[in-house]
């Protein structure tokens, strides 16, 4: 069995990963922040040292404004529908997942002015055109770092020197990066990462977050949830200091217990090391699909310029029917269609019919890449004759 | 530690009453976290107990971490 769907959730994690959430289950189970107890101030001791991981691993200026959450999905809602205001204008690009685009659409028809910067076929974005669409009421840039759909890096960097600039907040939606790719929130002039912890953190499903930089108005940020968070309990409103002003609610403290396992799994290996391996997989995964006639694989072609995430379509054959065939055939796991990013698949011409998507992960070898490159040369030479699912669907003709 | 020659740092957020025991505890000190004193009111429900002649070391040490707390009180 090959998995190669490391874009959607890692897999498999480093044996620390369920280690320390059986000990957390088994030897302190109880709620963080909440009671005073011994077995609760470990739970926030835990929680607490997962904050400090992540901001050695980002850069993040203050651990206490990581606040922590199901994933990247809710981090990015919170930082678009908490700090955007009708009137406001907020850019973003043509490469983004729906969890930035369909906050956007939803504040766009609440009065919220949307300029979506077209990315060229290969997913790039030229910084440039970010400059000439800033407005007067511009408030935020919202980037991915980069592409779910075909990896690609978009220019962070460039985007935070227009952002510093231009007294601008940027939000980076770091869901593919975070964990495989370096982060510095201080010298990129991130002032909002949402991570997930269960993509190249290595950490469990349910976990995720948001690093808040020191520029973000805190008064101006709702919070999406509110209720109990163990502090000022005797007021029914809010705090106003962070974490608690967006954590309301227990933790998933056995998650997270988890994702720091994950973090420090990833801080001990290196992000260079990490990141040496999957571009040389990606290079070889890249360079071997695009020698398959018949195949069109989608991106730059340079493992340097993108994630180890690769999309590609046979010709004549829906992806579908090569995912299928990729599973039962070969135990391959991958994932095909539109990876929830309609906007970045227009961009790349695959839309609506999607991509075949390969992504790669740490524990990869070059045996995995090897034989999903044989395996998909098998493939596309049986081609659609022996498609039996595709000709057997009637709305396929 | 006695009790009697002891103070608590009152801190908001539960977060960083954890924080302030990381620090203080890696600079050498004897603390513990303990559930707030009843007569004292807090923001939040765990408080740190050190040693009262400790307590201009305790003060420097988070304020030059920037753990944010809300007073220091004798118990």
């Amino acid at each position: 069995m090959i998995y190669l769907d490391n874009a959607a959730t890692s897999w498999p994690k480093p044996p620390a990963v369920a280690e320390a959430m059986v000990r957390f289950l088994e030897q302190v189970g109880a709620s963080p922040g909440r009671s005073s107890h011994r077995l609760s101030v470990e739970a926030g001791r835990i929680i607490y040292q997962v904050r400090e991981d992540l901001a050695k691993l980002f850069n993040c200026p203050d651990p206490l404004h990581i606040v922590f959450g199901l994933n990247a999905t809710e981090a990015l809602n919170l930082a678009l529908q908490g700090y955007l205001r009708p009137g406001d204008q907020v850019i973003t690009s043509s490469m983004e997942h729906n969890s930035v685009m369909r906050p956007l659409r939803a504040l766009e028809k609440r009065g919220v002015e949307l300029t979506v910067l077209p990315c060229s076929g290969e997913g790039f974005l030229e910084p440039g055109l970010i400059e000439e669409a800033i407005r007067p009421n511009t408030v935020m840039i919202v980037l991915n770092h980069a592409s779910n759909v075909i990896g690609t890096l978009l220019p962070v960097r460039e985007a935070g020197r227009i952002a510093r600039r231009n007294g601008l907040l940027l939000l980076v939606d770091a869901a593919q990066t975070a964990g495989a790719y370096p982060i510095d929130m201080e010298r990129q002039n991130i002032d909002l990462l949402a991570f997930t912890g269960h993509k190249s953190l290595l950490g469990p499903q349910g976990t995720g977050g948001l690093c808040i930089g020191p520029r973000v108005d805190l008064e101006r940020l709702e919070p999406l949830k509110r209720g109990g968070t163990g502090s000022r309990s005797k007021f029914e409103e809010q705090p106003d200091f962070l974490p608690d002003m967006c954590e309301s609610g227990t933790l998933n403290a056995v998650g997270l217990a988890g994702l720091g396992a994950g973090v420090r799994f990833v801080l001990a290996q290196g992000l260079t090391s990490i990141r040496h391996h999957e571009a040389r997989l990606t290079q070889r995964l890249i360079d071997g699909l695009r020698s398959i006639p018949g195949l069109t694989v989608y991106g730059s072609g340079d493992a340097h310029q993108q994630t180890a995430t690769i999309s590609f379509n046979i010709e004549g054959l829906l992806p579908s029917e090569v995912g299928l065939r990729l599973d039962e055939g070969y135990e391959i796991m991958c994932r095909v269609g539109l990876h929830c990013a309609p906007a970045a698949h227009k961009t790349i011409g695959t839309f609506p019919q999607g991509t075949v998507r390969f992504s790669l992960s740490l524990f990869n070898t070059e045996q995995d890449v090897e034989a999903a490159v044989d395996a998909v040369v098998k493939i596309a030479q049986e081609g659609k004759a022996s498609a039996p699912y595709q000709s057997q669907c009637p709305l396929l003709g | 530690m006695k009790e009697k020659n002891c103070g608590v740092v009152l801190f908001y957020s539960n977060s960083a009453a954890i924080r302030a025991e990381k620090v203080t505890l890696e600079a050498g000190l004897a603390v513990k976290l303990i559930p707030v004193p009843r007569n004292l009111s807090s923001d939040c429900g765990v408080a740190l107990r050190f040693d009262w002649d400790d307590r201009a070391e305790v003060e420097k040490l988070l304020e030059a971490t920037d753990v944010p707390f809300n007073s220091i009180c004798r118990i």
